[in-house]
Protein backbone atom coordinates (compact mmCIF):
# COMPACT_ATOMS: atom_id res chain seq x y z
CA UNK A 1 0.00 0.00 0.00
CA UNK A 2 1.36 3.49 -0.80
CA UNK A 3 2.43 6.02 1.83
CA UNK A 4 -0.60 7.53 3.91
CA UNK A 5 -0.18 10.90 4.78
CA UNK A 6 -1.75 11.56 8.35
CA UNK A 7 -1.34 14.87 9.93
CA UNK A 8 -2.97 16.37 12.64
CA UNK A 9 -3.98 20.33 12.98
CA UNK A 10 -3.85 20.84 16.93
CA UNK A 11 -2.90 23.70 19.25
CA UNK A 12 -0.61 23.15 22.16
CA UNK A 13 -3.98 23.51 24.82
CA UNK A 14 -6.89 22.72 23.55
CA UNK A 15 -8.43 19.05 24.54
CA UNK A 16 -10.21 18.27 21.58
CA UNK A 17 -6.87 17.67 19.02
CA UNK A 18 -5.56 15.82 21.83
CA UNK A 19 -8.88 12.96 21.35
CA UNK A 20 -7.23 12.24 17.85
CA UNK A 21 -4.13 12.34 18.95
CA UNK A 22 -5.01 9.56 21.44
CA UNK A 23 -7.07 8.02 18.81
CA UNK A 24 -4.58 7.62 16.51
CA UNK A 25 -1.61 6.42 19.11
CA UNK A 26 -3.72 4.11 20.08
CA UNK A 27 -4.17 2.86 16.66
CA UNK A 28 -0.05 2.92 16.10
CA UNK A 29 -0.50 5.39 13.40
CA UNK A 30 1.94 7.45 12.23
CA UNK A 31 1.22 10.61 11.73
CA UNK A 32 2.32 14.30 11.61
CA UNK A 33 1.23 17.47 13.50
CA UNK A 34 0.74 21.05 12.63
CA UNK A 35 0.85 23.75 15.68
CA UNK A 36 -1.93 26.33 14.53
CA UNK A 37 -1.99 29.73 16.44
CA UNK A 38 -5.71 30.37 16.31
CA UNK A 39 -5.29 34.39 17.02
CA UNK A 40 -3.49 33.81 13.17
CA UNK A 41 -5.18 30.93 11.47
CA UNK A 42 -2.83 29.39 8.79
CA UNK A 43 -4.45 29.81 5.12
CA UNK A 44 -4.42 25.57 5.65
CA UNK A 45 -6.46 25.58 8.28
CA UNK A 46 -8.74 28.25 6.64
CA UNK A 47 -9.17 26.35 3.58
CA UNK A 48 -9.52 22.26 5.29
CA UNK A 49 -12.23 24.00 7.98
CA UNK A 50 -13.69 27.28 5.99
CA UNK A 51 -17.17 26.56 8.38
CA UNK A 52 -15.74 26.71 11.52
CA UNK A 53 -11.77 27.37 11.45
CA UNK A 54 -11.16 25.58 14.40
CA UNK A 55 -9.00 22.46 14.96
CA UNK A 56 -8.41 19.87 15.38
CA UNK A 57 -8.42 18.57 11.79
CA UNK A 58 -7.44 15.71 10.33
CA UNK A 59 -5.89 15.57 6.71
CA UNK A 60 -5.59 12.08 5.19
CA UNK A 61 -3.81 11.67 1.99
CA UNK A 62 -5.07 14.97 1.60
CA UNK A 63 -8.63 14.65 2.17
CA UNK A 64 -9.62 17.03 5.81
CA UNK A 65 -11.95 15.82 8.15
CA UNK A 66 -13.46 18.23 10.89
CA UNK A 67 -15.07 17.67 13.70
CA UNK A 68 -13.17 15.80 16.95
CA UNK A 69 -16.54 13.11 17.20
CA UNK A 70 -16.48 12.43 13.54
CA UNK A 71 -12.73 12.43 12.98
CA UNK A 72 -12.69 9.82 15.86
CA UNK A 73 -15.29 7.55 13.39
CA UNK A 74 -13.36 8.10 11.07
CA UNK A 75 -10.10 6.59 12.03
CA UNK A 76 -12.03 4.03 13.65
CA UNK A 77 -13.44 3.05 10.17
CA UNK A 78 -10.21 3.03 8.65
CA UNK A 79 -7.79 1.63 11.28
CA UNK A 80 -9.24 -1.46 12.50
CA UNK A 81 -6.80 -1.86 15.27
CA UNK A 82 -7.78 -1.40 18.76
CA UNK A 83 -11.25 -0.62 18.18
CA UNK A 84 -12.72 2.82 19.88
CA UNK A 85 -16.22 1.61 19.17
CA UNK A 86 -17.78 -1.64 20.22
CA UNK A 87 -19.03 -4.51 17.16
CA UNK A 88 -22.92 -4.49 18.63
CA UNK A 89 -25.21 -1.68 17.20
CA UNK A 90 -26.86 -0.91 20.56
CA UNK A 91 -24.11 -0.91 22.11
CA UNK A 92 -22.39 1.46 19.66
CA UNK A 93 -25.68 3.42 20.23
CA UNK A 94 -25.11 3.69 23.60
CA UNK A 95 -21.26 5.20 23.45
CA UNK A 96 -22.37 7.56 20.71
CA UNK A 97 -25.28 8.73 23.46
CA UNK A 98 -22.73 9.22 26.07
CA UNK A 99 -20.19 10.92 23.43
CA UNK A 100 -22.54 13.34 22.70
CA UNK A 101 -23.83 14.01 26.52
CA UNK A 102 -20.14 14.72 27.30
CA UNK A 103 -20.00 17.75 24.93
CA UNK A 104 -23.39 18.80 24.81
CA UNK A 105 -23.57 18.44 28.10
CA UNK A 106 -20.62 18.25 30.85
CA UNK A 107 -18.19 20.40 28.76
CA UNK A 108 -21.03 23.63 28.47
CA UNK A 109 -22.00 23.25 32.04
CA UNK A 110 -18.20 22.39 33.27
CA UNK A 111 -16.62 25.97 30.89
CA UNK A 112 -19.75 28.51 29.76
CA UNK A 113 -21.62 27.53 33.13
CA UNK A 114 -19.02 27.35 35.62
CA UNK A 115 -15.37 28.55 34.46
CA UNK A 116 -16.55 31.65 32.64
CA UNK A 117 -19.11 32.58 35.04
CA UNK A 118 -18.71 34.21 38.67
CA UNK A 119 -21.03 35.22 41.23
CA UNK A 120 -24.67 34.07 41.39
CA UNK A 121 -25.14 32.80 37.96
CA UNK A 122 -22.07 30.51 38.25
CA UNK A 123 -24.25 28.78 42.00
CA UNK A 124 -26.25 28.15 40.30
CA UNK A 125 -24.87 25.98 37.71
CA UNK A 126 -23.03 24.02 40.39
CA UNK A 127 -26.37 21.81 40.84
CA UNK A 128 -26.79 20.83 37.40
CA UNK A 129 -23.23 19.88 37.05
CA UNK A 130 -23.25 18.03 39.50
CA UNK A 131 -26.66 16.28 38.61
CA UNK A 132 -24.78 16.30 34.64
CA UNK A 133 -21.68 14.32 36.35
CA UNK A 134 -24.11 12.12 38.62
CA UNK A 135 -25.31 10.79 34.97
CA UNK A 136 -21.58 9.53 34.43
CA UNK A 137 -21.03 8.12 38.18
CA UNK A 138 -23.91 5.84 37.16
CA UNK A 139 -22.68 4.54 33.86
CA UNK A 140 -19.25 3.87 35.32
CA UNK A 141 -20.97 1.20 37.47
CA UNK A 142 -18.62 -2.00 37.30
CA UNK A 143 -16.98 -0.45 34.72
CA UNK A 144 -12.61 0.15 34.44
CA UNK A 145 -13.53 2.54 31.79
CA UNK A 146 -16.34 3.67 30.29
CA UNK A 147 -15.78 1.28 27.28
CA UNK A 148 -15.30 -1.53 29.92
CA UNK A 149 -12.38 -3.26 30.59
CA UNK A 150 -10.24 -0.89 27.33
CA UNK A 151 -10.08 2.56 26.69
CA UNK A 152 -12.95 3.51 23.96
CA UNK A 153 -14.68 6.17 22.57
CA UNK A 154 -16.51 7.65 25.49
CA UNK A 155 -13.40 7.44 27.53
CA UNK A 156 -11.51 9.61 24.62
CA UNK A 157 -14.95 11.97 24.12
CA UNK A 158 -14.73 12.21 28.23
CA UNK A 159 -10.79 12.15 28.94
CA UNK A 160 -10.64 16.24 28.90
CA UNK A 161 -12.07 15.65 32.22
CA UNK A 162 -9.57 13.33 33.42
CA UNK A 163 -7.02 16.08 33.39
CA UNK A 164 -8.76 19.69 32.48
CA UNK A 165 -11.31 18.86 35.57
CA UNK A 166 -8.53 19.84 37.65
CA UNK A 167 -6.66 22.97 36.31
CA UNK A 168 -9.98 24.40 35.56
CA UNK A 169 -11.06 23.49 39.77
CA UNK A 170 -7.68 25.34 40.31
CA UNK A 171 -8.63 28.24 38.59
CA UNK A 172 -11.85 29.30 40.05
CA UNK A 173 -10.89 27.94 43.53
CA UNK A 174 -13.18 25.44 44.04
CA UNK A 175 -13.87 21.75 43.97
CA UNK A 176 -16.08 20.35 42.10
CA UNK A 177 -16.20 16.55 42.47
CA UNK A 178 -15.11 14.95 45.80
CA UNK A 179 -14.14 11.49 46.74
CA UNK A 180 -17.87 10.67 48.95
CA UNK A 181 -20.18 11.64 46.01
CA UNK A 182 -17.75 10.71 42.78
CA UNK A 183 -15.49 7.81 43.68
CA UNK A 184 -16.09 6.18 39.96
CA UNK A 185 -15.56 9.22 38.40
CA UNK A 186 -12.02 9.50 40.64
CA UNK A 187 -11.12 6.26 40.24
CA UNK A 188 -11.49 6.66 36.13
CA UNK A 189 -9.91 9.85 36.35
CA UNK A 190 -6.76 7.94 37.99
CA UNK A 191 -7.43 5.39 35.13
CA UNK A 192 -7.38 7.40 32.72
CA UNK A 193 -4.77 10.56 33.28
CA UNK A 194 -2.16 7.50 33.84
CA UNK A 195 -2.87 5.01 31.13
CA UNK A 196 -0.48 4.50 28.27
CA UNK A 197 -0.35 6.75 25.19
CA UNK A 198 -2.82 9.28 27.25
CA UNK A 199 -0.17 9.84 30.26
CA UNK A 200 2.73 11.09 27.59
CA UNK A 201 0.20 13.79 26.10
CA UNK A 202 -1.22 16.15 28.33
CA UNK A 203 -0.10 19.46 27.70
CA UNK A 204 1.83 21.32 30.20
CA UNK A 205 0.17 21.63 33.30
CA UNK A 206 1.47 25.42 34.85
CA UNK A 207 0.75 26.40 31.22
CA UNK A 208 -2.43 25.16 30.78
CA UNK A 209 -3.30 27.37 33.95
CA UNK A 210 -2.02 30.02 33.27
CA UNK A 211 -4.34 29.99 29.70
CA UNK A 212 -7.71 28.97 31.59
CA UNK A 213 -7.18 31.92 33.99
CA UNK A 214 -6.36 34.32 30.66
CA UNK A 215 -9.81 32.67 29.07
CA UNK A 216 -12.16 33.34 31.90
CA UNK A 217 -10.67 36.98 32.65
CA UNK A 218 -11.41 37.53 28.73
CA UNK A 219 -14.91 35.35 29.37
CA UNK A 220 -15.96 37.84 32.43
CA UNK A 221 -14.88 41.21 30.95
CA UNK A 222 -16.96 40.49 27.70
CA UNK A 223 -20.23 39.61 30.40
CA UNK A 224 -19.67 43.34 31.86
CA UNK A 225 -19.68 44.54 28.49
CA UNK B 1 -45.12 -5.96 22.94
CA UNK B 2 -44.23 -5.11 18.95
CA UNK B 3 -40.70 -5.98 17.85
CA UNK B 4 -39.87 -1.76 17.43
CA UNK B 5 -41.24 1.08 19.17
CA UNK B 6 -40.96 4.62 18.29
CA UNK B 7 -42.16 6.14 21.33
CA UNK B 8 -42.84 10.43 19.69
CA UNK B 9 -44.82 13.44 19.31
CA UNK B 10 -47.09 14.46 16.24
CA UNK B 11 -45.55 18.00 15.86
CA UNK B 12 -42.24 17.66 16.91
CA UNK B 13 -39.17 17.11 13.42
CA UNK B 14 -37.11 14.77 15.50
CA UNK B 15 -40.05 12.33 15.85
CA UNK B 16 -40.15 12.42 12.16
CA UNK B 17 -36.61 11.94 11.19
CA UNK B 18 -36.83 8.52 13.07
CA UNK B 19 -40.48 7.92 11.57
CA UNK B 20 -39.01 8.51 8.06
CA UNK B 21 -36.31 6.50 8.18
CA UNK B 22 -38.00 3.30 9.42
CA UNK B 23 -40.69 3.86 6.34
CA UNK B 24 -37.68 4.72 4.09
CA UNK B 25 -36.03 0.99 4.60
CA UNK B 26 -39.51 -0.96 5.48
CA UNK B 27 -39.25 -1.80 8.57
CA UNK B 28 -42.51 -2.16 10.93
CA UNK B 29 -42.90 -0.61 14.04
CA UNK B 30 -45.90 0.44 16.58
CA UNK B 31 -45.67 4.49 17.16
CA UNK B 32 -46.50 5.42 21.16
CA UNK B 33 -47.60 9.23 20.98
CA UNK B 34 -46.43 10.68 24.49
CA UNK B 35 -47.67 13.56 26.18
CA UNK B 36 -44.70 15.73 27.09
CA UNK B 37 -46.31 17.68 29.87
CA UNK B 38 -47.01 14.31 31.62
CA UNK B 39 -44.50 11.96 30.49
CA UNK B 40 -45.16 8.37 31.26
CA UNK B 41 -43.04 6.15 33.67
CA UNK B 42 -42.41 4.34 30.71
CA UNK B 43 -40.49 7.22 28.62
CA UNK B 44 -39.07 8.36 32.14
CA UNK B 45 -37.71 4.37 32.04
CA UNK B 46 -36.28 4.62 28.30
CA UNK B 47 -34.35 8.10 28.53
CA UNK B 48 -33.62 8.63 32.38
CA UNK B 49 -30.79 11.45 31.37
CA UNK B 50 -33.22 13.73 28.80
CA UNK B 51 -36.39 12.64 29.33
CA UNK B 52 -37.13 13.31 25.90
CA UNK B 53 -38.54 11.94 22.78
CA UNK B 54 -37.75 10.05 20.20
CA UNK B 55 -37.07 6.89 21.51
CA UNK B 56 -36.81 3.82 19.37
CA UNK B 57 -37.11 0.79 21.35
CA UNK B 58 -36.24 -2.45 19.60
CA UNK B 59 -36.67 -6.37 21.63
CA UNK B 60 -37.40 -3.69 24.98
CA UNK B 61 -34.16 -1.80 24.75
CA UNK B 62 -34.01 1.72 24.43
CA UNK B 63 -32.31 3.81 21.73
CA UNK B 64 -32.52 7.88 22.26
CA UNK B 65 -31.20 10.74 20.30
CA UNK B 66 -32.86 10.92 16.68
CA UNK B 67 -29.53 11.09 14.84
CA UNK B 68 -27.92 8.34 16.80
CA UNK B 69 -31.00 5.83 16.30
CA UNK B 70 -30.75 6.45 12.56
CA UNK B 71 -27.13 5.43 12.69
CA UNK B 72 -28.88 2.72 14.73
CA UNK B 73 -30.92 1.66 11.61
CA UNK B 74 -28.81 2.11 8.97
CA UNK B 75 -26.27 -0.55 11.00
CA UNK B 76 -29.29 -2.97 11.85
CA UNK B 77 -31.52 -2.87 8.59
CA UNK B 78 -28.73 -2.12 5.68
CA UNK B 79 -31.52 -1.70 3.27
CA UNK B 80 -31.67 2.02 1.72
CA UNK B 81 -28.82 2.76 3.03
CA UNK B 82 -28.83 6.86 4.71
CA UNK B 83 -24.99 6.77 4.93
CA UNK B 84 -22.28 6.53 1.95
CA UNK B 85 -20.24 3.50 2.29
CA UNK B 86 -17.02 5.40 2.05
CA UNK B 87 -15.56 6.60 5.23
CA UNK B 88 -14.37 9.60 3.83
CA UNK B 89 -18.07 10.50 3.20
CA UNK B 90 -19.39 9.27 5.97
CA UNK B 91 -17.24 11.72 7.66
CA UNK B 92 -18.59 15.04 5.40
CA UNK B 93 -22.08 13.40 5.96
CA UNK B 94 -21.42 13.33 9.89
CA UNK B 95 -19.97 16.48 9.46
CA UNK B 96 -23.12 18.33 8.53
CA UNK B 97 -25.35 16.11 10.75
CA UNK B 98 -23.44 17.41 13.44
CA UNK B 99 -23.54 21.48 12.15
CA UNK B 100 -27.42 20.94 11.93
CA UNK B 101 -27.91 19.57 15.24
CA UNK B 102 -25.86 22.61 16.98
CA UNK B 103 -26.82 25.09 14.55
CA UNK B 104 -30.15 24.36 14.06
CA UNK B 105 -32.39 25.18 17.26
CA UNK B 106 -30.93 28.86 16.95
CA UNK B 107 -34.78 28.61 14.73
CA UNK B 108 -36.39 27.21 17.82
CA UNK B 109 -35.25 30.08 19.47
CA UNK B 110 -36.55 32.40 17.54
CA UNK B 111 -39.56 30.90 18.20
CA UNK B 112 -39.48 30.94 22.14
CA UNK B 113 -37.98 34.78 22.38
CA UNK B 114 -38.50 38.25 21.61
CA UNK B 115 -36.98 41.59 21.45
CA UNK B 116 -33.10 41.53 21.69
CA UNK B 117 -32.73 37.84 21.68
CA UNK B 118 -34.94 36.93 19.11
CA UNK B 119 -33.06 39.46 16.87
CA UNK B 120 -30.27 37.37 17.52
CA UNK B 121 -31.32 33.92 17.48
CA UNK B 122 -32.86 35.19 13.51
CA UNK B 123 -29.15 36.80 12.78
CA UNK B 124 -27.31 33.37 13.73
CA UNK B 125 -30.23 31.30 12.05
CA UNK B 126 -29.86 32.80 8.76
CA UNK B 127 -25.47 32.57 8.95
CA UNK B 128 -26.69 28.70 9.81
CA UNK B 129 -29.05 28.83 6.07
CA UNK B 130 -25.75 30.60 4.51
CA UNK B 131 -23.29 27.96 5.30
CA UNK B 132 -25.52 25.21 4.06
CA UNK B 133 -26.64 26.96 0.96
CA UNK B 134 -22.53 27.97 0.55
CA UNK B 135 -21.20 24.66 1.90
CA UNK B 136 -23.17 21.22 2.29
CA UNK B 137 -25.89 21.34 -1.20
CA UNK B 138 -23.78 22.23 -4.16
CA UNK B 139 -25.81 21.29 -7.12
CA UNK B 140 -26.95 18.05 -5.72
CA UNK B 141 -30.58 17.24 -5.99
CA UNK B 142 -30.62 16.00 -2.17
CA UNK B 143 -27.70 16.56 0.43
CA UNK B 144 -27.53 12.41 -0.43
CA UNK B 145 -26.78 13.33 -3.72
CA UNK B 146 -30.04 11.49 -5.77
CA UNK B 147 -31.57 9.78 -2.64
CA UNK B 148 -32.23 11.14 0.37
CA UNK B 149 -29.72 10.43 3.27
CA UNK B 150 -29.18 11.57 6.45
CA UNK B 151 -28.29 15.27 5.79
CA UNK B 152 -31.45 15.20 4.32
CA UNK B 153 -33.55 14.32 7.10
CA UNK B 154 -31.10 16.22 9.94
CA UNK B 155 -32.18 19.30 7.70
CA UNK B 156 -35.98 18.62 7.41
CA UNK B 157 -36.48 21.06 9.81
CA UNK B 158 -35.99 23.46 7.71
CA UNK B 159 -38.08 22.13 4.84
CA UNK B 160 -41.31 22.13 6.63
CA UNK B 161 -40.89 23.83 10.66
CA UNK B 162 -39.30 26.89 9.47
CA UNK B 163 -42.20 27.48 7.57
CA UNK B 164 -44.12 27.23 10.86
CA UNK B 165 -42.26 29.34 12.46
CA UNK B 166 -42.11 32.03 10.47
CA UNK B 167 -45.46 32.50 10.48
CA UNK B 168 -46.15 32.08 13.95
CA UNK B 169 -43.49 35.19 14.69
CA UNK B 170 -44.06 36.98 11.70
CA UNK B 171 -40.47 37.03 10.11
CA UNK B 172 -39.66 35.74 7.04
CA UNK B 173 -35.89 33.81 7.49
CA UNK B 174 -35.68 31.45 4.54
CA UNK B 175 -36.03 34.08 1.41
CA UNK B 176 -36.10 31.95 -1.68
CA UNK B 177 -34.14 34.30 -3.85
CA UNK B 178 -31.50 35.06 -0.73
CA UNK B 179 -31.19 31.05 -0.65
CA UNK B 180 -32.18 29.38 -4.03
CA UNK B 181 -30.20 26.03 -3.39
CA UNK B 182 -32.21 25.37 -0.28
CA UNK B 183 -35.64 26.48 -1.44
CA UNK B 184 -35.34 24.50 -3.68
CA UNK B 185 -34.10 21.23 -1.88
CA UNK B 186 -37.07 22.18 0.80
CA UNK B 187 -39.72 21.66 -2.54
CA UNK B 188 -37.78 18.55 -3.69
CA UNK B 189 -37.49 17.28 -0.35
CA UNK B 190 -41.16 17.48 0.44
CA UNK B 191 -42.33 16.04 -2.69
CA UNK B 192 -40.14 12.71 -2.32
CA UNK B 193 -42.16 9.35 -2.42
CA UNK B 194 -42.63 8.40 1.73
CA UNK B 195 -41.66 12.01 3.09
CA UNK B 196 -44.85 13.38 1.05
CA UNK B 197 -46.86 11.17 2.27
CA UNK B 198 -45.85 11.64 5.94
CA UNK B 199 -45.46 15.24 6.89
CA UNK B 200 -47.52 16.95 10.17
CA UNK B 201 -50.06 19.28 8.68
CA UNK B 202 -49.15 22.56 8.37
CA UNK B 203 -52.56 24.20 9.68
CA UNK B 204 -52.34 22.06 12.97
CA UNK B 205 -48.91 22.98 13.40
CA UNK B 206 -49.34 26.10 13.08
CA UNK B 207 -52.78 26.31 15.60
CA UNK B 208 -50.15 24.37 18.10
CA UNK B 209 -47.30 26.48 18.07
CA UNK B 210 -49.08 29.41 17.98
CA UNK B 211 -50.49 28.52 21.04
CA UNK B 212 -46.89 27.05 22.33
CA UNK B 213 -45.98 30.24 21.79
CA UNK B 214 -48.40 32.70 23.66
CA UNK B 215 -48.02 30.46 26.58
CA UNK B 216 -43.94 30.62 26.30
CA UNK B 217 -44.18 34.31 26.19
CA UNK B 218 -46.90 35.17 29.21
CA UNK B 219 -44.88 33.00 31.88
CA UNK B 220 -41.36 34.85 30.61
Amino acid sequence: MAEEEVKVFRTWSSPFPLRVIWALKLKGVEFDTVYEDLSNKSPLLLQYNPVHKKVPVLLHNGKPICESLVILEYVDERWKQFPLLPQDPHERAKARFWAKFGDDKVFQSITYGILFKQGKEREEEIPRAMEILQHLEEELKGKKFFGGEKIGLVDLALGWLAYYLGIIEEVIGLKLIDQEKFPLLLQWIQEFSTAPIIQENWPPRDELIAKFDASREAALARELK
Amino acid sequence: MAEIELHGTWPSPYSYRVLWALKLKGIPYEYVEEDLSNKSPLLLQYNPVHKKIPVLVHGGKPICESMIILEYLDETWPQNPLLPSDPYERAVVRFWVKFIEDKGPSAWVVFRTSGEEQEKAVKDSLEMLKTIEEHALGEKKYFGGDKIGMVDIACSGIAHWLQVIEEVVGIKILEPHKFPRLHAWTKTFKEAPIIKDNLPNQDEMLVFFKQAREKLLASA
